[in-house]
């Protein structure tokens, strides 16, 4: 505990690291799962080829990923910038089934009433089924979230800062105090994490926490 | 008017087998849903109903035909623009969850591009209009009956006054009770509106109910026969549609035949309150009950009573057949009766007399020789 607080701030300069290289990918990671999940929702061909594609990038090993990009990407080993593309990549393996899935559960009979009112495809992804699509993308932005925030201390092996640091340097010197606190450090982020996306969701769902009649 | 004219729709053989041309849902159908009268699609699973509604603003392309609303064949027009000119109803309402009931009603008028405050207050007389609360208007679709939600889907579908409407099985999923008074305030707003309406169904009750004519498909998609209600029921064109539109016709037929003028006989009453010796001095073992306003309120049997006449003693089987009402609820009036005499009342729903149910019969008896015997023009004017 005293060492915890006499490294306060290092801590706190490596956890914020850590939350940067483990959420900035979870919003490019969304962002390049909507219109993956889209087209798998609405062709089944397309559906199988991008499942399975995406699926498999998760099968990737972590740190071969980091040393593969660099020079796939033309940047440095110890440039961060590989870890936001690998931790992407991951997201977007975790996301594409998910988005797919939410925008499947959508109700038919609301999908039929919405063509019917004349919604044009975009306008219809935009207002009726991406809303619907919320909660179960939530739950899939949860799990990537804990998931990348697991995967991201990995890179302190490639000498990236972050909260990995601890468990690489506490190993190394055989403190197992500095390990704890990289472990506990860790899941107050993956915590920390996991809140914003409920609340998120919830201020996006109201409709969900109604009482039925 | 909705107008088809020889439209086929042939799904593709997805089955691999080489059996030819696939499987045909609607069989070359020609039909007209005249401007402001509600036509009735009716048959069983399988007969292209839903599919010939489809047609209409599209979901489905026909195969060969062309299907016009007054006039202009809806191939020719913009799909979007086209759906957003048809009110489209469908069986579990299909709201959107994610929106406040007042949000899904604005719906097409917002796609329409009419501002927002507009579409609200609009929203809002058409909320009440269906018959929900004001106060329903903030809340979401899941904490609606479903009764309410359908209510909800109507008005959402007349938000952008169509005038045509789609109705896919609109009642079929509440109960009973709910549906009966839905069906009820369904041909209310239409007397008021008048659209033109294409409405499917399997339940040849609702169909006879609501429809001004009802087509009855056939597995397959083909047309049996279009004809009004009363023409379908009295006359069906070969042993399917008999089949189909199925037992009692012949008593249901009677609900298109207005109560004809028969002389009733005045019936004694005791209002509530009475006394035992009251009633006995009518020296019925029946006597009816009215309330202050010359209302019928129940048949009292005379032996039954101990002190004065209650609400408590009251006989509520039978029902009240209006003056002004048809020759089934006149029928009815009688055969539901403990006392064997129908109890009938005037629009204002005032006793005016009872009738028995050989005098109701007598009545359908003399109505039948005159239709007999008349020229098919002094037919049409009879129905």
């Amino acid at each position: 505990m005293t060492w915890a607080l006499d490294h306060i701030g290092d801590i706190m300069s490596r956890a914020g690291q850590h939350a940067w290289l483990a959420g900035l990918p979870l919003v490019l990671g969304l962002v390049i799962a909507l219109p993956l999940g889209w087209l798998a929702a609405r062709r089944p061909r397309m559906r199988a080829v991008l499942l399975t594609t995406t699926g498999l990038l998760y099968t990737i090993p972590s740190l071969a990923l980091f040393i593969l990009l660099p020079p796939l990407l033309g940047t440095k080993i110890l440039d961060p910038v590989n870890v936001i593309v690998a931790m992407t990549v991951y997201t977007v393996a975790l996301l594409t089934r998910t988005v797919a899935d939410g925008l499947l559960s959508v109700d038919g009979s609301t999908q039929q009433a919405a063509i019917a009112m004349g919604y044009g495809s975009f306008a219809r992804f935009r207002a009726v089924d991406l809303p619907l699509a919320v909660p179960v993308i939530a739950a899939g932005l949860r799990v990537a979230a804990v998931s990348n925030v697991s995967i991201v201390s990995v890179a302190s092996l490639i000498g990236i800062s972050q909260l990995g640091y601890f468990l690489t340097d506490g190993y190394a010197r055989s403190f197992p105090t500095e390990v704890w606190v990289g472990i506990v450090a860790c899941l107050l982020l993956a915590l920390v994490f996991d809140l914003v996306i409920q609340v998120v969701s919830r201020v996006l769902t109201p409709w969900t926490r109604t009482v039925a009649a | 008017m909705i107008r088809f004219e020889g439209v086929t729709k042939r799904y593709a053989d997805t089955s691999g087998t080489d059996r030819g041309d696939g499987s045909v849902a609607v069989d070359d159908l020609t039909l007209e849903a005249p401007t402001g009268k509600i036509t009735v699609l009716v048959g069983p699973s399988g007969c292209g109903k839903t599919t010939t509604l489809r047609m209409v603003n599209r979901m489905i392309t026909p195969t060969s035909g062309t299907i016009s609303i007054d006039g202009r064949d809806t191939a020719s027009l913009d799909v979007a623009e086209l759906r957003r000119g048809i009110g489209y109803v469908i069986q579990h309402a299909g709201l959107f969850p994610h929106r406040t009931v007042l949000d899904n009603v604005t719906t097409v008028p917002r796609l329409l591009g009419t501002d927002k405050r507009t579409a609200r207050s609009r929203a809002m007389e058409l909320i009440e209009r269906v018959g929900l609360d004001p106060a329903m208007a903030r809340r979401y679709p899941a904490q609606l009956s479903g009764g309410q939600q359908q209510r909800v889907g109507v008005a959402r579908a007349l938000a952008a006054d169509p005038p045509v409407m789609l109705m896919d099985e609109p009642f079929s999923a509440v109960d009973p009770v709910v549906r009966e008074q839905l069906q009820n305030e369904f041909l209310r707003l239409q007397s008021d509106l008048g659209k033109t309406i294409l409405f499917v169904t399997h339940d040849i009750d609702e169909a006879v109910k609501l429809g001004d004519q009802v087509a009855v498909l056939r597995v397959g998609g083909v047309l049996a026969q279009l004809d009004s209600p009363a023409k379908l029921l009295a006359d069906p064109v070969d042993d399917f549609v008999a089949g189909f539109v199925g037992r009692d016709r012949g008593y249901r037929a009677l609900s298109f035949a207005a109560a004809p003028e028969l002389s009733l006989t005045d019936e004694p009453t005791v209002a509530l309150g009475a006394s035992a010796d009251d009633v006995r001095a009518i020296g019925t073992p029946w006597v009816l009950c009215v309330g202050d306003a010359g209302e019928p309120l129940g048949w009292v049997r005379a032996a039954a009573v101990e002190s004065e006449v209650t609400r408590t003693v009251l006989h509520r089987g039978g029902t009240v057949a209006s003056t002004t009402g048809s020759l089934r609820a006149l029928l009815d009036a009688a055969l539901s009766s403990p006392s064997g005499r129908g109890v009938v009342a005037d629009d204002d729903g005032r006793l005016v007399g009872t009738v028995r149910a050989a005098e109701v019969i007598a009545a359908i008896e003399a109505r039948r020789d005159a239709v007999a015997s008349s020229t098919p023009a002094e037919e049409a004017t009879a129905r």
